[in-house]
């Protein structure tokens, strides 16, 4: 279930995207982080101990939200604009 | 204040210090270990963490060996393996020229144990797929690498256990001889007597033995290093480069350690940092060479403070000119993996005045007995761009 | 010869202001910013139009938002603006500067650092929950993003910004289950000591209080042993209030401590720091100007200690106004007075807001073994404890360098706070005595394949 709840936005006009391989809707103007947990309860997972993570700090200090994407990019969830066709992997089933 | 009495007083506690304080502990003698600043934060705590071998000049190989068999030994030694792990050392070479340097290297160094094993081009993309263009490479199967962080810090630590006096934040003002043996004055009026003294001052020790009349041409150097966010494994073995460039491994939590180039030093020169052009060049690098680090993201760069010879080999053995006093510095961005060797020699040299290790190659004389020694050809040492 | 242009770094208040000020003087400063489009954390502008004005978005401090988005609009042409733009390292007058993937080396002749800051926390157990949001990062999901973080909130921590957020998440229709206060009830009585000073911030925040009340939130003050529960996400607070322990179920939790100043680059500028006995924090040592150690290098705003938006207008522009007069330039004298006078009043404010909303730093001192405190390492208190005695260490560089703790990718920023607690505690030696982390560049994340500007060209 998602985290997040739009409060403003509703309407925009959608962004499809790719999470984990399941195809997912944002919305104009989301940041991955946005996009991510509107859809799901985590962004990744920890490199050491497997427990999930959200982020944090969602302004691109606590560094907690970096994602890779399809490509094998890394990215900061909550500074990076979403865009249409994006494949995020939150790493959950790796 | 009343003046410690001791066997040995250690000037620097870094891994080559603290390594020799515990060695002399365990023989029974009273041993006190000073610092400047703390053990093992300055050349011992922040360089590579390479525990190599190969590379290395001739003559440092028979004590490069005994400390090889110290290594898998650090947990009963210290209580910590220091996160060693014999993954081997490959050493690649990049033209015709650089392979051909490495043959050289492997026949020269036949006898000493080392097991090097030469790959050719072929085999070195079966063998390792991750590496991305090389002509071919030696390996080192039992060299390796570990935590430079906890190493020496460890080493201190056991010393303190033991019965060491380890005293950090004591910079050494002043050694002379007094009778028998010497008076070291060492901050807020602390006077330590001993009757044997080791300079093992790393990137400072060449004013403590100017200070007894042997000047030696240090220079301080400072590596410089990226660290990657943690990553599935790519680098499954410790990695340099005939001839320089970069040297990579790459840790058990998945962070890639790629270093290479010099850092410089800040307005207080014991601190140092990489330079922004250099980590981009050897970034750079690693993402080229290893086409699996592409992708990764550097989170954190550092650099140290460490003392080179002009022929990379470091100055080992007793002074000429002060009975007593014995040297063990400079070595030249490559003492990781002999100072714990390093250590029980000096330990030896302390308490029967003879070790049956081979230092003579390393004597403060070569400095003072007019023209200065050659460079070193053969291995790699750490001269400029080279690897640790 | 031209002289290199003066290099502010944040685009918030401070930096908003610093650079009108220079611009004014006929001065061209290069601004970057991380963000798209100005106003820091506290103007942040959504990143598209969403249908809410300003008031929706600022509330009560509207107009300054917009007045200060109107003012770095009416620069346009006389600065230059790299948005989205990392400021990595600095050294001698060269700044590293990254955009998307290419790196640019910068000559500045004149810094000026508005860095700004972000929450303080402490760590309690349950604290890296998905969830499990900072205060500031609360706000930011409403204010930029139109979300919130959850359906049923619980605020937890100290500090204006918790009954801010608390208020705003309310006024957007979220339901918030409860505000819970570190502060005790009693520490409320120092705030009567603000209305001399700022009264109407100090009833402004009682109506937040007030409102949130009278809405039937649960507010509660003086709680201890906080901690979130959960095993993928967050589904509870526990707290202990009065020697009594209470739960509440809740699907996300803002938390925050106040706020801590986002210092990195002053250190890699080479400035001296000071330790801030009241926010029990290292800052950058600094004249009411916002001059520093290094000569050409000043600090102004949240990232040279925590002082608000307001000052951090003020300070902008009083560096700025230092910068022209260091640099021989016509410089308003008598306006730089007035400006450290209303510093210092802001200042004597902080002083009240600290004592009424005091940081509770012994929740890192006497936080259980188990709990992780370096996010990005999962380097745990009971690994600081056993590396203080196992290694003898005293100094928090070297506790880092053992245990890993702020070695990973924020760089001790939401760490390095509580693991000085945690070492002082533990020696017993005081949290200044234990020292600070050092800076190391990159402050924030770079990718290997950077590529310098004039191989990008």
């Amino acid at each position: 279930m998602s985290l997040f709840q739009r409060i403003a936005r509703q309407d925009h006009a959608p962004v499809p995207f790719m999470l984990d391989g399941k195809p997912c809707e944002g919305r104009e103007g989301d940041t991955l982080l946005t996009a991510i947990l509107t859809n799901a309860d985590k962004v990744r997972v920890s490199e050491f101990s497997g427990a999930p993570r959200a982020g944090f700090c969602q302004m691109g200090a606590c560094q907690d939200c970096w994602v890779t994407l399809a490509d094998g990019e890394r990215v900061r969830a909550c500074t990076t604009p979403l865009a249409p066709g994006m494949h995020i992997l939150t790493g959950a089933s790796a | 204040m009343t003046p410690l009495r001791v066997d040995v007083a250690i000037i620097g506690g870094g891994l080559v210090g603290s390594s020799a304080a515990l060695a002399l502990r365990r023989m029974g003698m009273d041993v006190a270990l000073l610092d400047r600043r703390y053990c093992g934060a300055q050349a011992s705590g922040v360089n590579y963490g390479g525990v190599r071998r190969q590379g290395r000049p001739p003559e440092q190989l028979p004590l490069s060996q005994r400390s090889h068999a110290i290594w898998p030994k650090l947990k009963s030694l210290i209580g910590i393996d220091g996160e060693f792990l014999r993954s081997g050392h490959l050493k690649l070479a990049t033209t015709e020229a650089d392979m051909a340097s490495l043959e050289a290297y492997a026949a020269k160094v036949t006898d000493a144990g080392l097991e090097l094993e030469l790959i050719g081009h072929n085999e070195l993309r079966r063998r390792f797929p991750w590496v991305g263009d090389a002509v071919g490479a030696s390996f080192c199967p039992g060299d390796g690498h570990a935590n430079p962080r906890l190493v020496a810090t460890g080493f201190a630590a056991a010393a303190r256990r033991a019965g060491v006096h380890v005293l950090e934040n004591t910079p050494v003002t002043g050694v002379t001889r007094n009778g028998e043996g010497f008076v070291l004055e060492a901050g807020q009026g602390l006077k330590v007597m001993a009757g044997t003294v080791i300079n093992s001052a790393g990137a400072w020790a060449d004013e403590f033995a100017a200070s007894f009349g042997e000047p030696v041409p240090l220079k301080r150097i400072y590596p410089s290093m990226i660290v990657t966010e943690p990553m599935a494994p790519v680098l499954t073995v410790n990695i340099g480069m005939e001839g320089g460039g970069i040297y990579a491994r790459q840790v058990e939590r998945g962070n890639c350690i790629v270093g290479g180039e010099r850092g410089e030093p800040l307005s207080d020169p014991d601190f140092s940092r990489p330079r922004s052009d250099g980590a981009m060049t050897i970034m750079h690098r690693a993402a080229t060479l290893f086409p699996g680090l592409a992708k990764a993201q550097a989170i954190r760069f550092w650099s140290g403070t460490e003392a080179e010879m002009p022929d990379r080999n470091p100055v080992l053995g007793p002074s000429l000119t002060t009975p007593g006093l014995i040297h063990a510095f400079g070595f030249s961005g490559a003492g990781f993996q002999i100072a714990p060797g390093v250590g029980e020699v000096l330990a030896e040299l302390v308490r029967d005045g003879r070790t049956p290790t081979p230092i003579e190659a390393f004597s403060i004389a070569r400095f003072t007995a007019g023209s200065p020694p050659a460079r070193t050809t053969v291995g790699s040492g750490a001269g400029e761009k080279q690897e640790p | 010869m031209s002289r290199a242009q003066p290099l502010i770094v944040g685009a918030g208040p401070a930096g908003v202001r610093a650079a009108e000020t220079l611009a004014k003087a006929g001065l061209r400063p290069l601004v970057v910013d991380e963000a798209p489009a100005c106003g820091g954390q506290i103007y942040r502008q959504p990143l598209v139009k969403d249908g809410r004005d300003a008031h929706d978005l600022y509330g009560s401090e509207a107009e300054k938002a917009e007045r200060l988005h109107r003012a770095f609009a009416a620069l346009s042409g006389r600065i230059d603006h790299l948005p989205r733009a990392l400021v990595w390292n600095l050294r001698d007058g060269r700044a590293d500067i990254a955009v998307d993937g290419v790196n640019r080396t910068v000559n500045y002749d004149g810094l000026i650092l508005a860095t700004g800051a972000s929450d303080r926390v402490l760590p309690v157990p349950g604290w890296t929950l998905p969830g499990v949001f900072t205060l500031g990062g609360s706000q930011v999901a409403l204010k930029g993003q139109g979300c919130a973080i959850g359906r049923r909130v619980v605020f937890a921590g100290t500090g204006p910004l918790l009954y801010l957020v608390a208020w705003q998440y309310m006024k957007a229709g979220v339901r918030v289950v409860a505000v819970l206060d570190a502060a005790p009830l009693s520490a409320k009585r120092n705030l009567l000591g603000g209305l001399a000073l700022y009264p109407a911030i100090i009833l402004r925040g009682a109506r937040f209080a007030a409102e949130l009340k009278l809405r039937g939130v649960m507010l509660r003050h003086g709680i201890s042993d906080l901690s979130f529960e959960g095993k993928d996400r967050v589904v509870g607070v526990r707290w202990r209030e009065k020697g009594r322990e209470n739960y509440l179920s809740c699907d996300a939790v803002g938390y925050g401590l106040n706020l801590r100043p986002e210092t990195q680059l002053a250190d890699l500028a080479g400035c001296a720091f000071i330790f801030n006995e009241r926010d029990r924090v290292f800052v950058p040592q600094r004249e009411p100007s916002g001059r520093t150690s290094v000569r050409g290098v000043y600090v102004a705003g949240d990232g040279a200690g925590i002082a608000g938006a307001d000052a951090a207008e003020l300070a902008g522009e009083r560096a700025a106004l230092a910068l022209l007069e260091d640099r021989g330039l016509q410089h308003a004298a008598g306006r730089a007075a007035e400006l450290e006078l209303e510093l210092a009043r802001i200042s004597r404010f902080r002083d009240v807001m600290e004592a009424a909303f005091p940081f509770p730093a012994h929740w890192a001192a006497t936080v259980a073994d188990d709990t992780v405190v370096c996010r990005c390492e999962e380097v745990t208190a009971g690994t600081l404890r056993s590396c203080v005695r196992d290694f003898a260490l005293d100094e928090i560089n070297r506790l880092k360098a053992v245990s890993r703790v702020g070695m990973g990718r924020c760089q001790g920023r939401f760490c390095g706070a509580s693991a000085a607690e945690i070492l002082a505690a533990e020696t017993g030696r005081s949290v200044a005595a234990v020292g600070r982390l050092r800076g190391q560049p990159p402050v924030k994340p770079v990718p290997l394949t950077l590529i310098p500007r004039e191989a990008a060209e």
